[in-house]
Parts: structure tokens; C-alpha cells; sequence
């Protein structure tokens, strides 16, 4: 990675960065729970591959976040695996969303569809950052993602026009993940200030994201909610209580056996 | 053709080492042994994922992290390849997946330890998926076409699985002192029911001579299993650790290294359900399936009603 981070306010940069490796990792995380008990096998592999992707975006961006601290950091050099393995609840910065358990095939769907066509959008927009890096992570991002939207949307026609069942299922688990998205649209401190043009105006993509939404929920024949109470905190790192028990289990080892090579 | 001259016709195609495939005629038995044989090896596939899953929310960094949720979806092809073979010869897949469920399929007895520690994972890649190598890549040259060439697609992934769990190890024993111990503990565990993944020896094997006729099987289980051990040893030693077997010693005569008796007593109670884990993973592959019961019935659903759509679209194009 050669692009270095120029004269922008750099622990606003590192902050962004980290937002977006936590909510890909978080929900890659979550996901990989699905890996070996999925309702069959060609599921299974589709969502295990899902988890992967959003591993991998999130590896570039821990790297990413890690050049940037170091470049102020004159003593020990940090590393993605630091960032992700020693930073407690208060500092990660994942959407609440990506952090919910996956309950069933339904509300597993609903996170997919929501957050990935979240990051449809934003990463549309974020190739024309004006940070190379940012700019190269959201351009190779972009094509899994468009992938996840499409596999999502399919399961969404599927559930919501499939069996009274799976209809009343998907519709349980868009009223409890409705009031999640709200926060993905409005800026936090750390994407306040865009005179670098580095990041992305979250507001500007609300109306993409909620047309595409309320399109596919059409085909599904399924209405969305209409409360506008919305939950709020990630990006700020206060989480729901879900989130300590996955950095329990994900951290176990680092934080046992400090300082190894794994 | 008579019954007499397909089965002569047969027998000369496996003794001229030709192919067999789904639409030629073969015996009953063959059938029926491959069917048995593919079915298991793609249950194993299927339920070897478990042990493996189990650590990949605690993988310790995110590179590992990634590579063993790679490696047990590799798994999952695997088994999806394998059933797909089996298919081909008039057996469905639910009909292979309820026979898993309720017990009556085998699957490799393997999967019914427990995943401890992290050293499980270099462990199970090391030893396990290099046995299943050693297993397979003879069957890459097995009579039945469909199968055999799944193997040629399986093994290669094999060797990427047994590297990263090797590679796994080999970091453990050179890092701290926890570490390479934890790493003694996994080979302590794993190594004899690795070596019980070759099956029974050759004498107590009653299906062997048959198939190794009909060149489904290459090599005689105890002639693997020592290949196995004559390698295993050797990668041992540079990893700097022991291999729990008092009388494993080179033999100068035989040109491979002796090794103790294996507890079949242990091995046929695993097979027959009394393994640490058997109730544990079968459970587990049950309750995927019945959670997943609605899922599978709603895109049945939506996948009729589309079609009727679609051909309700065509019948209005038509009378227009
Ligand atoms: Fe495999
Ligand atoms: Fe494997």
C-alpha cells in the first residue's frame, strides 16, 4: 500500500477506517456462525462465502487503519490482527446491525440484505474518495457486494413470497431489525468534517438505500415498517449487549496468551 | 445382451482400465458398494465440517480466521461434489441425507472427537485431511468415472487444507512454551484416531479384496496406513514434537518404521455411536436440518409460483 494518507486530520481518517473494518468484520463474524449448519448445502457454502468477503474487506481496512496510527506510532508498530483482537466494546465502531444474532434463516436475510445494500451504495461513493486507498478497498469491495445484494433480494422474494410461514418470519425480523438502519445514514463525528472529500455524505445515499428496499419488499409483497423510531450509538462505540460476548469469543486467545504469533 | 455378456463386458473394461459411467451397466454390488462408499465419504465431508466450525469464531488472527472458514467451506463442496457423484447412481440426495440423520450411514469416525484447542485445527489439518489425501488420491484412479474425477477436484484442496494445518503447528512449536505444548496435546490426541482412519486391517477389512478387483481401491488399508506413518514420523520430528507411540521405531529390514498396536476396541466403539462426540454431531446436523425445513419448503413454493407465472405469461402471449 503506497497511497499515503495526506494532510487530513489523521485520527478522524483512522477513526472512519476502523468504522468501516468493524462492521465488516462484526457481520462477517455473525455470519460465519451460519458455517456447517445452514438449511443446506449450497446455502451454506453461499453464506459461508459471504462471510469471507466481508472478512476480507475488513482485513484491508484494519491494514489500512494500522498505516495510518502507525505513521504517528514511533514505538511498537501495530498491526490488523491488534485492531481487531485488543480493542474493547466502547472502541468498536460497527453499525449496532451487524452485531444482532443472526436468529433464523429470516432475520439472518434481513441483516444481509439491509446492511449489504448499505454498502452498495456507500461504496459506490466511496470510489471517488479522495483517499487512493479508500478509494482502491471500496472499488474490489464493490463486485462481492453487488453479489450479496443480488443473493440477498433473492431470499427476500423467496421468504417473503414463498410460504405463510416464511412470510410471517420475514416480516418478524424487518420490524426488529427496522430500527437499525437508521443510524447508517447519519454522520458521526468522524464524518463530519469532508472538505478532503475523503469520505462519504452517509445522508445523501438514504433515499438509494430505502428505494431499493421498498422495491424489493414491493416484489415480496411485503410493506415495511412505518415507525421511524430508530436505535442509535455504533459508530459512537455504544453497542447492544450482544457485542461483548462476540469480542469474548473472538478474542479469547490474543487476549490469553498476549503477544504470540498465531 | 445377455446378463452373462454385459458382466464379461464389464470386467473387461475394469481390466483394460476403462472408465465406467453412470449410463453403463454394472453389477448390483458394485453399485451398491459405491453408492455406500461415496455416500459415506461425502457424509464425512459433510460432518467433518463441525469439529473445524467450532473454532472459527475463535480463530486468533484474522488471517487464520480466514483461511479455516475457507478450508470448511472447501469441505462443503466436497460433500456437495460427492453427493452429486453418488447421484448417478439412482440415489438421491435426501435419500443419502436421511439415511445421515437416522444413523444407519457411517460417516468417518474421525469427526466424533472433540475440537479442544486452538492446535486441534493445525492437528486435524495436518493429520486428518493428510490421511483422507492419502486415502483419496488413489481413488482419483478409481473405475467409476464420476467419482473419480471428483477426486481429482477434492484432492487438490486437500493439500491447501493439510499445508494450513501443518503451517498452524509448525507456528505453535516455535512459539512460547504454551504454545508448543498445546500443540504436543493435539498430536497426543489426534494421532490414533488418524490412524484408525484407514480402516481395519487388511485381515479384519471384509471389503477390500472385492473392491480393490473392481479397482475402486488401489492400495489395502494397512498398506496406506504405513505409508502414512513413514511420512507423519518425519514431519514430527521437524515440528520438534512426539508422536505418542512407545514402539514406533525405524526398521531397517522392512525399510519403514514399526508402530504399536492400534485400540480397535476404542475404534469400533466410536463407529458404533459411543465416540465423545457421536450424539453431539449427529444433533447438530438434525437440528440444521429441521430449522432449515421451512427455508428449503418456501423456495420450493416461490419456485412453483414463479413458474406458473412465467408459463401463465405465455399461454396470455400466446392467445393475444
Ligand atoms: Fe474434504
Ligand atoms: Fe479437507
Amino acid at each position: 500500500m503506497d497511497s499515503k494518507p495526506t494532510n487530513i486530520d489523521k485520527s478522524y481518517l483512522a477513526d472512519y477506517t476502523l468504522h468501516l473494518a468493524d462492521s465488516s468484520l462484526i457481520m462477517g463474524h455473525r455470519l460465519s456462525e451460519w458455517t456447517g449448519h445452514g438449511p443446506m448445502i449450497e446455502q451454506d457454502i453461499a453464506i459461508s462465502n459471504i462471510a469471507l468477503d466481508l472478512i476480507g474487506q475488513a482485513r484491508n481496512f484494519y491494514q489500512y487503519a494500522a498505516e495510518i496510527i502507525n505513521l504517528e506510532n514511533t514505538e511498537k508498530k501495530i498491526t490488523e490482527d491488534d485492531l481487531a483482537y485488543l480493542r474493547d466494546t466502547f472502541e468498536f465502531k460497527n453499525f449496532l446491525i451487524t452485531e444482532l444474532p443472526n436468529g433464523d434463516w429470516a432475520q439472518t436475510i434481513g441483516k444481509i440484505f439491509f446492511f449489504s445494500t448499505w454498502q452498495f451504495y456507500f461504496y459506490q461513493k466511496l470510489i471517488y474518495s479522495s483517499d487512493k486507498q479508500l478509494s482502491a478497498i471500496a472499488d474490489k469491495s464493490l463486485k462481492e457486494v453487488t453479489y450479496h445484494v443480488k443473493w440477498s433480494s433473492d431470499w427476500v422474494m423467496r421468504l417473503g413470497d414463498g410460504t405463510d410461514e416464511s412470510r410471517k418470519r420475514l416480516v418478524t425480523a424487518i420490524e426488529y431489525l427496522w430500527p437499525y438502519t437508521g443510524e447508517m445514514f447519519v454522520p458521526a463525528e468522524f464524518e463530519s468534517n469532508n472538505e478532503d472529500q475523503v469520505n462519504v455524505d452517509v445522508s445523501s445515499i438514504k433515499k438509494d438505500w430505502h428505494d431499493k428496499v421498498s422495491c424489493v419488499s414491493a416484489e415480496a409483497t411485503l410493506a415495511l415498517p412505518t415507525n421511524t423510531w430508530m436505535q442509535s450509538g455504533g459508530k459512537k462505540g455504544i453497542h447492544t449487549e450482544h457485542l461483548g460476548y462476540i469480542l469474548a469469543e473472538m478474542q479469547y486467545l490474543q487476549r490469553t496468551y498476549p503477544g504470540l504469533e498465531w | 445382451m445377455g446378463p452373462q455378456q454385459l458382466l464379461e463386458k464389464f470386467n473387461a473394461r475394469i481390466e483394460q482400465d476403462i472408465r465406467i459411467e453412470p449410463k453403463d451397466w454394472m453389477p448390483d454390488d458394485y453399485r451398491k458398494t459405491l453408492i455406500r462408499q461415496i455416500s459415506q465419504h461425502a457424509h464425512s465431508e459433510i460432518v467433518g465440517m463441525l469439529p473445524e466450525a467450532n473454532w472459527i469464531t475463535r480463530a486468533p488472527s484474522l488471517k487464520r480466521k480466514a483461511i479455516l472458514l475457507a478450508k470448511v467451506q472447501d469441505e462443503a463442496g466436497h460433500g456437495l461434489y460427492l453427493y452429486c457423484a453418488a447421484e448417478t447412481l439412482n440415489i438421491s440426495r435426501e435419500t443419502m441425507i436421511e439415511q445421515l440423520l437416522s444413523g444407519q450411514a457411517k460417516y468417518s469416525s474421525i469427526f466424533n472427537y472433540p475440537t479442544i484447542s486452538w492446535a486441534d485445527m493445525g492437528a486435524i489439518g495436518w493429520l486428518v485431511d493428510g490421511a483422507a489425501i492419502m486415502n483419496q488420491v488413489p481413488l482419483c484412479r478409481a473405475s467409476y468415472g464420476p467419482y473419480a474425477r471428483g477426486m481429482v477436484r477434492i484432492c487438490k484442496e486437500e493439500s491447501f487444507h493439510q499445508r494450513q494445518g501443518y503451517e498452524i503447528l509448525l507456528t505453535l512449536c516455535r512459539g512460547s512454551k504454551e504454545q508448543k505444548a498445546m500443540a504436543q496435546d493435539a498430536l497426543n490426541r489426534w494421532w490414533w484416531p488418524s490412524l484408525m482412519m484407514f480402516g481395519p486391517n487388511d485381515d479384519q477389512s471384509p471389503h477390500t479384496a472385492q473392491s480393490m478387483k473392481w479397482k475402486i481401491k488401489r492400495f489395502s488399508n494397512d498398506e496406506l496406513r504405513q505409508k502414512f506413518v513413514d511420512i507423519c514420523k518425519q514431519q514430527a520430528d521437524i515440528l520438534g514434537i512426539t508422536i505418542p507411540d512407545p514402539d514406533l521405531k525405524w526398521n531397517d529390514e522392512r525399510g519403514h518404521y514399526d508402530f504399536g498396536e492400534i485400540n480397535w476396541g476404542e475404534f469400533w466403539n466410536v463407529v458404533n455411536g459411543n465416540g465423545p462426540c457421536n450424539k453431539e454431531r449427529l444433533a447438530a446436523k438434525i437440528k440444521a436440518h429441521e430449522d432449515g425445513a421451512w427455508v428449503r419448503e418456501a423456495a420450493l413454493v416461490f419456485a412453483a409460483k414463479q413458474k406458473k407465472k412465467n408459463s401463465d405469461k405465455e399461454v396470455k402471449l400466446e392467445t393475444v
